[in-house]
């Protein structure tokens, strides 16, 4: 490597890797204990001094994933040996498995909105976007600010109205008015992101496609398409992202069949109150996959965060 | 008749189709494109926006369909506006406001500015650092509820460590006083990342010549780094500013799992108080004019955004 005046010297940047990997440890800390305690006991989930050194057990995942009730010495000799590992856990606390709780409904329903409202967004935030980096729309700008606007509205007050029509059209608590509503919160950022994209790829491909006789329709699907793919995936993780995390309007417009996790995941009460591993161990569940996302969307972050204005 | 691959694709289209495709304008693809789009966020956005305003003159009441709706002009204007729990509400949002964005500023740019030291791994690193901001706020902000438990929490734990306080002495969300810290410090730990990506940006887009210039002329490293490095990353820094400003003034998900505006009113922000008079207490027509008021607060906002967003891409 040459000299360079700007290249920071070796102790500098000793020093300055060693604060930003202290933040990071620091930062990283709720994370580790959330994902930790889901494997404790209800005992050491609230020991004093916390502990840090535990004996791991999938207690909080089975009291997750099923509904038990309290059961007497004489009921449990009734039901004979348990049958499961899992019912084997329910036994030791005293408790039977009555059954499969709400929480994978819920994330179900999470998984279906969220891919549901990405897929429908991509499809015409990419139209939208394609026509509006190649074509001459009026009042371009001004519908562009339009379409940015509508993220800044505050949920809740965007919510009041749009409670009374789903109400009247009867889609409250329904996958597809979910789906419909983050499809159209999301196509802001589609939109904005994906015009970013397209700007960056060469009219001149198309020109030449459409010289040696494609319509419009084929330049834009066998052209534009495929060389905006990473652009269009990038953008999709980041609505999946946002359906996945949402939850004003989750918890105003659905209540039972519709209900996405967020809403859920916090009302998670064991048999003797709140019961911490078992939603230490629902929040890992939900949040470990879009931990994974991020490291994926890495090299698009900030185009991501500001709508496509800082490209880097 | 050639053969090329167009040619037979052309072929195969039904005759009614093709000529419909191919006869169509570029003008006519635009808006084909760009209707579906228009007419979704008209229909969930600009529709109800409507509607709100037209029940902002109004005493309609959703959970009494039967009453009758009379029309009471700028009567809901005028009682919000001269509501002192309303000033109450503003103020906590303000405070909530001015310290997460001067906490935030201060750790990310300090962050983006360590990084840029690019020391090895810092890739990794700052990947790392992003992780709480990509998480959702509701799930994560009911965890720091435990993270804040006086006695039993780690939070509270950590600071009776070092400062030798009984760890059940203080509740970060029970107390009047503490909440609204309780509230900062989790945004904060939440958004830090988010300012720190766009001062890297900043950062990493001043030309190495411009600080190699200064060198030549002796300019001390303190006197380049506040007659270059901050005027340059300035207008990113204000595009992170505005962007936290209006996230911030919507806040819902994150406080009302944490504190759910209490204890009393010390954390109830804005968006907490509209959920409380719209869906608890069912006052439609008063809180849709609210509601109005905090739009037309947010658009001047997004303006000012949109204008800044415009000033850094000319960059």
């Amino acid at each position: 490597m040459s000299f360079s005046v700007t290249e920071p010297n070796p102790a500098t940047k000793w020093l300055a890797g060693l604060l930003v990997v202290g933040y990071a440890v620091i930062t990283l800390i709720p994370l580790l204990w959330i994902i930790a305690t889901g494997f404790k006991s209800p005992t050491d989930s609230i020991a004093y001094p916390p502990v840090v050194l535990f004996e791991p057990t999938l207690e909080g995942y089975v009291n997750l994933f099923t509904d038990r009730t309290r059961a007497t010495e004489q009921m449990l000799a009734e039901a004979g040996p348990p049958q499961t590992w899992y019912d084997e856990i329910a036994r030791a606390r005293g408790t039977v498995i009555s059954g499969p709780s709400r929480y994978g409904e819920r994330f179900l329903n999470s998984v279906i909105i969220g891919f549901g409202s990405t897929a429908l967004c991509m499809i015409l935030g990419t139209a939208a976007a394609y026509a509006f980096s190649r074509f001459r729309v009026p009042l371009k700008d001004d519908l562009l600010f339009f379409i940015l606007s509508t993220r800044m509205m505050p949920p809740i007050a965007v919510a009041i109205p749009i409670f009374l029509m789903f109400r009247n059209l009867g889609l409250n608590d329904t996958h597809i008015g979910m789906i419909l509503l983050y499809t159209a919160v999301n196509l802001s950022l589609s939109v904005w992101l994906l015009k970013g994209f397209i700007d960056e790829i060469p009219v001149e491909y198309e020109e030449a496609a459409l010289i040696d006789g494609y319509t419009r329709f084929q330049a834009f699907y066998k052209v534009v398409l495929p060389q905006a793919a990473t652009g269009i995936a990038s953008t999709a993780i980041f609505c999946l992202i946002f359906a996945w995390n949402e939850y004003a309007f989750a918890v105003l417009l659905t209540s039972g069949t519709a209900q996405t996790a967020p809403p859920f995941i916090p009302n998670i009460i064991g048999v003797n109150g709140k019961d911490w591993p078992a939603v230490a161990a629902g929040a890992t569940i939900f949040l470990v996959p879009v931990m994974v996302f991020t490291v994926l969307l890495r090299k698009h972050l900030l185009r991501g965060i500001t709508f496509g204005a800082v490209r880097k | 008749m050639t053969d090329t691959p167009i040619d037979k694709a052309v072929q195969r289209t039904p005759e009614g189709i093709s000529r419909r495709i191919r006869g169509l304008s570029d003008r006519a693809i635009a808006w084909i494109f760009v209707a579906p789009t228009i007419f979704l966020l008209l229909a969930v956005n600009i529709f109800p926006l409507i509607w709100t305003i037209r029940l902002s003159f109004t005493n309609f009441r959703v959970n009494r369909p039967n009453n009758d709706v009379e029309w009471v002009g700028l009567r809901n204007y005028q009682r919000i506006l001269t509501d002192p729990d309303i000033w109450n509400t503003m103020q906590a949002t303000a405070h909530f406001l001015i310290w997460t964005i001067i906490l935030q500023v201060l750790i990310g740019f300090a962050l983006a500015f360590l990084i840029n030291k690019k020391f090895k791994g810092n890739d990794l690193w700052t990947t790392i650092i992003v992780f709480p901001m990509m998480l959702s706020p509701a799930v994560v902000g009911n965890f720091w509820t435990f993270l804040y438990q006086p006695q039993i929490g780690l939070f509270n734990y950590v600071i009776a460590f070092f400062t030798g306080a009984d760890p059940a002495s203080f509740s970060m969300i029970g107390d009047v006083h503490l909440a609204p810290w309780a509230i900062i410090i989790a945004d904060t730990w939440m958004w830090t990342p988010f300012v720190m990506l766009i001062c890297l940006a900043g950062l990493r887009s001043i030309p190495d010549s411009i600080y190699e210039a200064a060198e030549c002329d002796r300019a001390s490293k303190w006197r380049q780094f506040w007659t270059i490095t901050i005027p340059m990353a300035l207008p990113f820094l204000m595009l992170a500013v505005l962007f936290r400003g209006i996230e911030n003034f919507k806040m819902f998900d994150l406080v009302v799992q944490l504190t759910g505006g209490g204890p009393g009113n010390t954390t109830t922000l804005t968006s907490i108080d509209l959920k409380r008079e719209a869906f608890e207490k069912w006052r439609t027509g008063y809180s849709s004019a609210y509601a109005v008021i905090l739009f037309v607060t947010v658009f001047g906002l997004a303006s000012i955004y949109v204008k800044a967003l415009n000033k850094v891409k000319e960059r």
